[in-house]
């Protein structure tokens, strides 16, 4: 299943929720605020495990309208719009956690 | 003084919060301006909307100068929980007029503490 959260870690616990909730193969996308959670900071610690297995992507314009593409962790994946329709059409149900 | 706690571009408050800020200097009212929690992203250095089809309103805040709106603090802690740190924020400046219209920045970096003190002492708080 694919994932996507919309909303920023230190707002909403949307992520912790999801990070909760989904099982071994699911991926997440962060999408508008959500990428906030993609920038290294004291809340890193929430995605850590899955983006060091691959499973975590970030939107690549709402990365850069937030000014933070150098802070992204490196080992989270930057999708443009073909790529989030990609990861829908590869991962099949998608849930918006928001 | 206005209290901003909201990323930019995912929801509308950034906006919101600056266009008020315009018009109340526009009513010769004294405007402070703080940023808070995810607020600080709202001027962060190197925003670039193409991406997303919105407008780069980053842009306006190096106005806010002209319109003698030249305190905006920014909150230590809220910067070094998300990784940030002042060379990452725009460098937004004002011209003084008693120091022979001399460029001065206006962005400060405050503690909560400091934050509570000066809120304290404000007539008005609006939150956005």
């Amino acid at each position: 299943m694919l994932h996507t959260v919309n909303k920023s870690v230190f707002e909403r616990n949307s992520l912790q929720s999801c990070v909760n909730t989904i099982d071994d193969s699911s991926v997440i996308l962060l999408i508008e605020d959500g990428v906030i959670s993609a920038a290294n900071n004291t809340k890193s610690s929430v995605l850590a495990d899955l983006a060091a297995e691959g499973r975590v992507y970030a939107l690549q314009g709402d990365v850069d309208a937030r000014g933070i593409s150098s802070k992204v962790a490196d080992n989270i994946q930057l999708v443009d719009y073909e790529g989030f329709v990609d990861l829908v059409v590869e991962h099949g149900t998608a849930v918006s956690w928001l | 003084m206005y209290l901003n706690r909201k990323a930019p571009y995912g929801t509308v408050y950034a906006l919101e919060s600056l266009e008020v800020v315009l018009i109340a200097a526009a009513f010769e009212q004294d405007v402070s301006l703080a940023f808070i929690d995810d607020g600080v992203y709202q001027i962060v250095e190197g925003q670039n909307t193409d991406g997303i089809g919105m407008k780069n309103f980053s842009k306006t805040y190096h106005a806010l100068g002209d319109y003698d709106i030249n305190q905006l603090y920014v909150s230590a802690e809220s910067l070094e929980e998300r990784g940030l740190s002042a060379d990452d924020l725009m460098p937004l400046v004002y011209e003084d007029e008693d120091d022979d219209w001399a460029e001065k920045p206006s962005v400060k970096i405050v503690t909560n503490a400091e934050l509570s003190k000066l809120m304290s002492e404000q007539d008005v708080c609006l939150s956005f």
